[in-house]
């Protein structure tokens, strides 16, 4: 069906620093998607809400803390269970090489470091979403 | 997903998708709703416009969390722009009602207006019937930023809220025709800035001028961010629904809304017909015909529409 993709940005964490999302989320607008931008400081229990609420296609996270272990499972664990498994999650930020295998084992689809193409993550969830 | 028991039951998700249906024009929404028509008209509808920045979804979200201390179940529907040039949107509502989002209690949607110019969503009107379902006591629909004659809230909500603020202009903006026109309550946002008083007096002139309903507008000042007067504007939200209720007015208004509705639903139906049974040859042959001057546009639009079977093509399953 041809229809825009509804893609939930959201920053997980305290870190304050949210120009590389907004930054994204201009550029999968550029993309024709519906971006649906939460803003800083989310809990798990918001960004969970907002995708269920929003019907996102694609949920894209953001994290410059360091919180990434902790908080990227934390949300896939809780979408699933919510009974949630239609919605592609990726995730951006200052990750370190190492971290990245763990995080795709824990159900990100996706990690996106810095000097990643826009053109790539547009790509990437153009053809990985689920419904 | 049983959408259509989920909606029954209340349960948020088969909301969710039953408005993305409805955004993107599935029968499967139109077929539901119509089942469950018998269901709405239960949840009160406010309107809340002003234009841009003047703090929308400040005000909506802290109308919501008063309701919220009342234990109503309220829905939230904020619509933001969609570009023109590729379809995209950022939907930025979300931002000022962050913490609303985990209340069980509470439904936010937000929608681009994909195409649509009247300050909503084209299925706006969809989502709001099918929150109404859901069972929602309030349903609050945040139009875009509105300039001076998107009105197409007047036609959705029992209640409009206008949020103005200082310093946008003079006492001619005031008085000009559009969306000056359609605000059951005014409220004066940002009022600990300066200027927020002449706003104030400005607008209590131009209502006072005003004649053509008995009832006369409230205008309040507020700061939405503090929670300043906020319960005022409920106050003042709240005094128009007991006006609607005593007068007919109210049946009017519905009685102007299904009227309108069902008016755009008959334009609805015979673009589509026209699009779904490839009638594209016949306006190409009229197009080329216009352009030598063999025929005028307006003879041409009704020999298409003479040509087309309306009625038999229209989508049906009863």
């Amino acid at each position: 069906m041809d229809r825009p993709i509804r893609v939930v940005v959201a920053k997980p964490g305290l870190d304050g620093h949210d120009r590389g999302a907004k930054v994204v989320a201009r550029a999968l607008r550029d993309a024709g998607m519906e971006v649906i931008y939460t803003g800083l400081r989310q809990t798990p229990e918001q960004i969970v809400e907002a995708v269920i609420q929003e019907d996102a296609d694609c949920l894209a996270m953001s994290i410059l803390s360091g919180a990434h272990n902790h908080l990227f499972p934390k949300v896939v664990n809780m979408l699933k269970e919510r009974g949630v498994e239609d919605v592609l999650v990726v995730g951006g930020g200052v990750i370190p090489e190492d971290d990245i295998p763990g995080l795709l084992e824990a159900g990100i689809a996706a990690i996106f470091t810095p000097g990643t193409p826009t053109s790539l993550t547009i790509d990437f969830i153009t053809q990985n979403i689920k419904k | 997903m049983d959408i259509k028991a989920g909606l029954l039951k209340g349960d948020k998700r088969a909301a969710a998708r039953l408005i993305t249906l409805a955004e993107n024009g599935d029968e499967e929404a139109v077929r539901i709703i119509r089942e469950c028509y018998h269901l709405t008209g239960k949840a009160r509808i406010i309107g809340i416009t002003g234009p841009p920045g003047a703090g929308k979804s400040t005000v909506t979200d802290r109308l919501a969390k008063l309701l919220r201390m009342q234990d109503k179940k309220v829905s939230i529907i904020a619509v933001d722009p969609t570009s023109p040039f590729t379809g995209g949107a950022i939907l930025g509502d979300r931002v000022r009602m962050n913490d609303l989002s985990t209340d069980p209690g509470v439904f936010i949607r937000s929608m681009g207006t994909r195409g649509a110019l009247g300050g909503l969503s084209k299925a706006a009107h969809d989502a709001v019937r099918i929150l109404d379902i859901f069972g929602s006591d309030y349903i609050f629909i945040e139009t875009v930023g509105v300039g001076q004659s998107e009105v197409d809230i007047v036609k959705l909500a029992d209640t409009v809220v206008m949020v103005m603020v200082p310093g946008l202009g003079d006492d001619i903006q005031a008085i000009k025709a559009g969306i000056m026109e359609i605000g059951d309550v005014f409220s004066v946002n940002k009022s600990d800035r300066e200027g927020a008083e002449r706003t104030a007096v400005e607008l209590e002139m131009m209502l006072d001028f005003n004649k053509s309903s008995d009832f006369r507008p409230e205008v309040i000042n507020i700061v939405a961010r503090d929670n300043q007067n906020v319960d005022k504007l409920l106050e003042a939200i709240e005094k128009h629904w007991e006006y609607l209720c005593t007068k007919s007015n109210y049946q009017d208004r519905k009685r102007n809304s299904i009227h309108t509705e069902i008016i755009s639903l008959i334009n609805q139906y015979i673009i589509t017909s026209i699009q779904k049974n490839n009638h594209s040859n016949l306006i190409q042959s009229m197009v080329e015909k216009v352009l030598k001057k063999e025929l005028d546009p307006y003879s041409a639009a009704i020999e298409i529409l003479q040509s087309v079977p309306i009625i038999t093509t229209v989508q049906h399953d009863n």
